[in-house]
């Protein structure tokens, strides 16, 4: 009995540990927004303040990368969720020797460092530009190459949510809804397509994030425009501001609020189904008296 | 460009091959469900799910792989010069791995940049099993299902932070005037502050810190499938909690923990903001060499060799390593 | 409107597999007809060629007299109901009912008039804003035939859709899904492994296995004068004593078993020479003395009370086992566990069929 208790305590202290561990510097950093010195620190606590969040408004060159990070993860989302989309049917349907190179194709992204992947789309397309004279033009510049180069990787990442969703997929469905007269294409608008529904949004939600927070690929791709991480990279190799601490604030407070939306529609869902679920048991209850 | 052109044509000659292998085998082998890509999804649906697949194998992932490894044979050259006479095909920037090309000595500087960002990359790996094991092993066989909605929040919720930010917020706690040696300086442990960024302390920190999730996941998933059944005959039969682990757990595992392992391992090496912002300054991180061929010098030919060569031997050892344990690639990379 | 369904020397092969070799039927439009045999035997891969998910390797399939070769499910004037039912989950009871009026662009306020019809059909009335998940196993059968019913197919094709329910439900299914059939009046092919359900239901029931129909005919002809040893095995309970066949004339042979020499009935012809079967089914053997050539020696070795039947099961010579099957009413004393018993039988309830595969258990 006392051994099972020591257990638990320590479980306890290490959750506890881990947790610190994750938390802790973000704390440390959440309080230095808030306080007065120009070196962000948390302790002493001199006085409270806002003024970092107000020069976080006014950094100009922040704000445009936020505007282009905002671009480019659109960019990447409406790139990669069709693509993710496409690439997971095709590896439902595809010939059976070639799908273990096409897995490997398809996923060699998620396995190559973010360095290379912008280095090889920078070397790449700036030929392909320039042979097709398109590098005066539009194209060569550093969203559109970074566009390009992070959905190179999302697409994986989006192909990975699809088929995971694609497998529990019910054949039967599709079949069903042919048999009763409906053509491929209305299958897949009718019936596949509002199945992976969820799928869709979790890759819009994930591809958008993980290009926002990108920096490896972007860094080689982006030439001479900047995005949101740029730039922060920029500022922290110069030297460190409370300012930085404000933006992550914000940032953390963003995502907890996403976090407690998501909870709650969550818990929805659930008490729908819950519902549901009530209502058959009633039902099936009621069928075997009738039975009876 | 004829030596970069020919790029272009592996792709179709490989989906040729296969294109032919499919169709000989069906008419060899006729198989009644059977059914043509386009008459199952349709003439419209079925061109633009190709469409798309293959602009995105092609134009981004395949092609611009296989150009920077040809542009990586190719010397560095002024772009008018570019397709001329003194575009030849060359190892030169291979050999400069070697062999430092301006003063004709051995390049003990990028060679051992890469050796020691492997070493400290496996060092990470381990450490992150470490750190993450325990608790995935308490989600996936202990907590009740509210809880681990709670845990997995409390690990998703930092990591919507920015890998810079989260560098950032770790250099505050580490740096000289930081939170750390403030109260190691108060509480009269030590009396000059410890230069924790310089002795890479924080770079191995930050990269721990920035791939946890990384393991946690991959690691979770796998024990989570395991059955309570089996851990608890294991202990019926008098079973010290070590060997469970080691006999039972570990080896069920196993395809999860070579998952999160290759992840990590592959991401920490090529990670460029912690060695960036958190390495001591005489530290060099492989990735930064390649940075500087591309900002500094305008190499980049030998930027491109010097990635590949990073790919090829971060690949080589994972390989190694999966073989060492007996795991199949393919499960790995699930 | 019902159309008939003709099989034309169908043979289905995935490689070098053949799930479906050489059948030819004529099911007659209106009919109820099953196709019985244990899993494996091909009965799925007939429905899916008639419902237009496989084209046979060779041979025709015709619907009302029309070559469906190369017609799509989609184009067929069949409707299948799924052994999972494949209810879509998303759509509300209404709009499952009436999706294949969707797809033919049938207008809402119609398809809203036809789900209020067909939910009446069903005994569902005003149901149809539910989400499936909220139906009881039962209902959601019903979902399933009104969806199947409401594109008004010509032939339905039903493949296991009662092996989810329990029991008490499932038998009360049977008599729905007939009373449903008698009231639309189309064509329903049937799968099932369940003899109960193809016996009770059927019109004609075509008995599979290993991808050959074995015979054809109604519930009675099937379970009371089966033409292969598979089906006497397969379709009730039966006693093989297979030997070599004796004596034969046009009605009755004799075949010398491991238990001696024994009479039947000899439909399909049996000539002096000839491995044969012998089966007598459980209900038609009595415990007790009759003629030599329709009695045996055994011993019991135990004996099972089943309510409306006691089964007794005995060994005999050779350690083979028998089976007698006593009902309620018989006069018949049943000796105790290890006493020796002669067991005998009508000459006409012995069935002689040439060797053959046997069902297995």
């Amino acid at each position: 009995m006392t051994s099972k208790m020591i257990m638990r305590g320590m479980i306890g202290f290490y959750i506890l540990l881990f947790f610190g561990y994750l938390f802790g510097p973000l704390a440390v950093m959440g309080i230095t927004a808030f306080n007065t010195p120009n070196y962000p620190q948390a302790y002493p606590f001199e006085a409270f303040t806002l003024d970092w969040f107000v020069k976080l408004w006014n950094h100009r060159s922040m704000m445009d990368g936020l505007k282009n990070s905002i671009i480019i993860g659109i960019g990447v989302v409406a790139i990669s969720v069709p693509v993710g989309l496409a690439a997971s049917i095709i590896m439902s349907q595809i010939y059976h020797r070639a799908r273990g190179l096409y897995y490997l194709v398809t996923i060699s992204p998620l396995l190559t460092p973010g360095v290379i992947i912008g280095i090889s789309t920078v070397i790449f397309w700036k030929d392909v530009m320039s042979v097709t004279d398109l590098t005066k033009g539009l194209f060569y510049k550093g969203i559109i190459l970074t566009i390009l180069g992070q959905a190179s990787f999302v697409s994986a990442y989006c192909l990975l949510i699809f088929m995971a969703r694609l497998t529990r997929f019910d054949r039967a469905q599709e079949e069903a809804a042919l048999d009763l007269g409906a053509s491929y294409p209305q299958v897949f608008w009718h019936i596949l397509l509002p199945y992976l529904k969820p799928a869709v949004v979790s890759a819009v939600v994930i591809g958008f994030l993980s290009s926002f927070e990108n920096y490896n690929t972007t860094t080689f791709a982006i030439l001479a425009d900047k995005t949101l991480v740029t730039v922060l990279a920029g500022e922290v190799r110069q030297g460190t501001t409370p300012a930085l601490s404000a933006l992550a604030v914000i940032i953390i407070g963003i995502s907890l609020l996403g976090a407690i939306g998501y909870e709650i529609a969550k818990r929805r869902e659930q008490t729908r189904a819950d519902r549901a679920y009530r209502q058959a048991q009633i039902a099936e209850r009621d069928e075997v008296e009738a039975i009876a | 460009m004829s030596s970069r052109a020919f790029v272009f044509i592996i792709p179709v000659i490989v989906i040729a091959i296969f294109w032919v292998m499919a169709v000989r085998e069906a008419k060899r082998r006729p198989d009644p469900t059977r059914k043509g890509f386009f008459e199952r999804n349709g003439v419209v649906l079925g061109s633009v799910f190709i469409a798309l697949v293959a602009f995105w194998t092609l134009f981004l992932v395949a092609l611009p792989y296989l150009y920077m490894v040809v542009e990586s044979f190719h010397p560095a050259l002024p772009p008018m010069k570019r397709g001329g006479p003194d575009d030849v095909v060359t190892i030169a920037q291979y050999s400069s791995f070697v062999v430092n090309p301006t003063i004709g000595a051995v390049n003990w500087l990028h060679m051992s940049a890469l050796l020691f960002s492997i070493i400290a990359s496996i060092a990470v790996t381990a450490l992150n099993f470490a750190i993450c094991y325990p608790l995935a092993y308490y989600m996936a066989q202990a907590g009740t299902p509210q809880k681990i909605r709670l845990l997995m929040l409390g690990l998703i919720v930092p990591y919507w932070v920015n890998e810079i930010l989260r560098a950032f917020s770790l250099r505050l706690l580490l740096a000289s005037r930081g939170l750390i040696n403030q109260a190691l300086m108060g509480l009269d442990i030590t009396d000059a502050p410890i230069d924790f960024l310089g002795n890479n302390t924080g770079l191995y920190v930050g990269l721990s810190y920035a791939y946890l999730l990384v393991m946690m996941f991959p690691l979770y998933n796998a024990i989570e499938s395991l059955d309570k059944n089996q851990i608890e005959a294991a202990r019926d039969l008098g079973a010290p909690w070590w060997r469970i682990h080691r006999d039972v757990v570990i080896p069920y595992a196993k395809p999860g923990i070579a998952s999160g392992c290759t992840m990590v391992f592959m991401l920490s090496v090529g990670s460029l903001a912690a060695p960036q912002f958190l390495g001591g300054p005489r530290t060099l991180w492989f990735t930064a060499v390649i940075y500087d061929f591309f900002f500094q010098s305008f190499n980049w030919p030998r930027g491109a060799a010097y990635a590949f060569i990073m790919l090829i031997v971060c690949i080589a050892l994972v390989m190694a390593m999966l073989r060492l344990f007996k795991v199949s690639l393919g499960e790995a990379i699930k | 409107m019902s159309a008939g369904v003709e099989l034309d020397r169908v043979t289905v092969r995935f490689g070098e597999f053949t799930a479906v070799d050489n059948a030819t039927l004529d099911i007659k439009g209106g009919e109820f007809f099953s196709f019985l045999g244990p899993s494996g035997c091909g009965k799925t891969t007939i429905l899916r060629t008639v419902s237009g998910f496989l084209e046979p390797t060779h041979g025709h399939v015709r619907i009302g007299g029309q070559d469906m070769s190369g017609i799509g499910p989609n184009k067929r004037p069949t409707a299948l109901i799924f052994q999972n039912l494949a209810l879509f989950p998303l759509m509300s009871v209404a709009e499952n009912i009436t999706y294949g009026l969707r797809v033919r662009g049938v207008d809402k306020a119609s398809r809203r008039k036809k789900a209020d019809e067909l939910l009446d059909l069903i005994a569902l009335p005003g149901q149809g804003d539910k989400l499936v998940s909220e139906l009881s196993g039962g209902q959601k059968q019903r979902v399933a035939i009104a969806r199947a019913l409401a594109v008004q197919p010509k032939v339905l094709l039903l493949d296991e859709p009662l092996s989810a329910l329990d029991l008490k439900l499932r038998q009360h299914m049977r008599s729905e899904l007939r009373s449903i059939q008698q009231k639309v009046g189309i064509t329903f092919i049937y799968i099932t492994h369940d003899q109960g359900e193809a016996l009770t239901m059927s019109d004609r029931i075509a008995v599979m296995s290993d991808g050959v129909i074995q015979q054809i005919g109604d519930g009675k002809a099937v379970y009371d004068a089966p033409t292969t040893a598979f089906v006497a095995s397969f379709v009730g309970e039966n006693n093989p004593f297979p030997g070599i066949v004796a004596q034969a004339d046009d009605n009755y042979a004799t075949v010398d078993t491991a238990f001696g020499r024994l009479r039947g009935r000899n439909p399909r012809g049996a000539k002096a020479g000839d491995k044969a079967i012998l089966f007598v089914r459980p209900e038609s053997a009595r415990l007790g003395q009759g003629e030599t050539d329709t009695t045996f020696a055994s011993t019991v070795k135990n004996v099972a009370f089943e309510g409306n039947m006691t089964h007794v099961y005995l060994e005999g010579i050779g350690k083979k086992d028998v089976t007698v099957s006593v009902g309620r009413r018989s006069s018949m004393t049943i000796p105790a566990p290890h006493e020796a018993t002669p067991i005998c039988y009508d000459a006409e309830l012995g069935i002689v069929l040439p060797e053959g595969m046997l069902a297995r258990e």
